[in-house]
């Protein structure tokens, strides 16, 4: 008998970024992972602005002060700040839900059949409106701010 | 068939004795009404090419073989209409996430090992019963209800190719496996939880589920397999935490039925 080796088909990375006609909650996963990315750059970013650039003198200090004043740096605060709020309230929303809360029942499964993140969708789209609105708000703030 | 509305069907073709790698073919099949994705397979492989190979039994979601990617969506092929695409176009894939052997067939055999290594039968610690048993294990319908829809798995692999995880960890136990492993561990007939805890509780295993959701919005039977994997997570959580109410696992002895007062039985109208 021939032994054909089967051809390995695995998605990977693609896999993660590529969501198609899945529902919102697969699109949350794909941005979950963007903005904690986002936030672990930041991180690196920041310590090496206030350790590294800090300890060589005044004079590099403020020319590095002087960069991060370039607004794009400040649309970039801004990104941070919302990816912060996104990843922090869909966490909670993960925690909840992994643990078993905001999740129905099992049920006879009846056609249509409605999966418990369908079911329980509301609450998503509830955090959904809560990071839009402090978006908004943190927008405002720095407009007011005056960049 | 209708013979005058033709639908274009570019189905990826891989012959592994022939191809270095996986290419598209086109074909026109004719279309109608209330036709299926499967029909229109069958059609090519009846018409056009009998070398296109692809599995099917049961054409009615019943066995779970023809399992396909269609429009980049995974789904049964017997269950997918033609017309509810609305496009004179159908790509047909082979489901990702699993080895293709060719065309549309995909090698199943490491997705019913890793359903195989959860121990999917009742586990219970007195081996005297299991060996040779005496009567049936008791089983309200209330505790029934708690896994019936986590039965209704067919084993088709569509969870594992719409799981994001699945597609770049091979360990993955997958959602189908995981599930399973839920349907039974919750089973008050079972105890078998000390024997499947340790091969879910690891990286590879239910905490590698970031809840995506994708399982459970593909999965053609309702089986809902992201319910299960988070009731298993919290199953895990209490009992780390002992935290929870463990039940015991029933006895061979039917409980008393509760049933309520009876009726008393209609006298007779006619004398």
């Amino acid at each position: 008998m021939r032994q054909i080796q089967p051809r390995r088909n695995y998605l990977g990375a693609v896999g993660w970024l590529w969501a198609g006609n899945y529902k919102v909650e697969r699109y949350l996963y794909i941005l979950h992972r963007i903005t904690g990315l986002g936030i672990l750059f930041f991180l690196l970013l920041h310590l090496i602005m206030t350790t590294v650039f800090r300890i060589q003198g005044q004079d590099v200090w403020e020319a590095t002060m002087a960069i991060l004043h370039n607004p794009w740096f400040k649309i970039g605060e801004y990104l941070v700040v919302v990816a912060f709020v996104y990843h922090a309230l869909n966490g909670l929303r993960l925690i909840l839900q992994e643990l078993g809360f905001l999740m129905v029942r099992p049920a006879p499964p009846i056609y249509p059949y409605r999966d418990s993140l369908r079911r329980k969708r509301p609450w998503t789209i509830a955090m959904i409106a809560v990071v839009v609105i402090l978006a908004l708000v943190f927008f405002y703030d720095f407009i007011a701010g005056g960049w | 068939m209708d013979k005058n509305n033709l639908i274009t069907f570019k189905v990826q073709r891989y012959d592994p004795e022939h191809d270095r790698i996986p290419h598209f073919q086109e074909f026109m099949v004719p279309s109608g009404k209330c036709l299926t994705v499967l029909e229109g397979l069958l059609y090519i492989k009846e018409n056009l090419d009998s070398s296109l190979a692809f599995r099917a039994s049961c054409r009615m979601a019943i066995c779970g073989s023809c399992g396909i990617l269609i429009n980049n969506y995974p789904n049964l092929a017997c269950h997918t209409q033609i017309e509810e695409f609305h496009s004179d176009t159908l790509t047909v894939k082979p489901l990702p996430n699993l080895p293709i052997i060719k065309d549309l067939v995909v090698d199943l055999i490491p997705f019913f090992n890793t359903h195989k290594s959860i121990k999917p039968y009742i586990l219970r610690q007195d081996a005297e019963e299991m060996e040779k048993p005496t009567a049936e294990y008791a089983q309200p319908p209330r505790a029934l209800e708690t896994l019936l829809q986590f039965t209704h798995c067919i084993k088709c692999g569509i969870c594992i190719s719409a799981c994001p995880t699945s597609a770049s960890d091979r360990l993955f136990l997958g959602p189908q496996a995981l599930s399973q492993c839920y349907r039974y561990c919750t089973d008050n007939r079972d105890e078998g939880e000390k024997e499947r805890f340790p091969m879910v509780d690891t990286d590879h295993g239910v905490w590698h589920c970031h809840l995506a959701g994708a399982c459970s919005e593909a999965c053609p039977k309702g089986v809902d397999p992201a319910l299960a994997i988070q009731l298993l997570k919290r199953r895990l959580v209490s009992r780390a935490v002992a935290l929870g109410k463990k039940q015991q696992p029933s006895s061979t002895v039917p409980s008393p039925a509760e049933t309520k007062p009876k009726l008393p039985f209609p006298g007779f109208t006619v004398k």
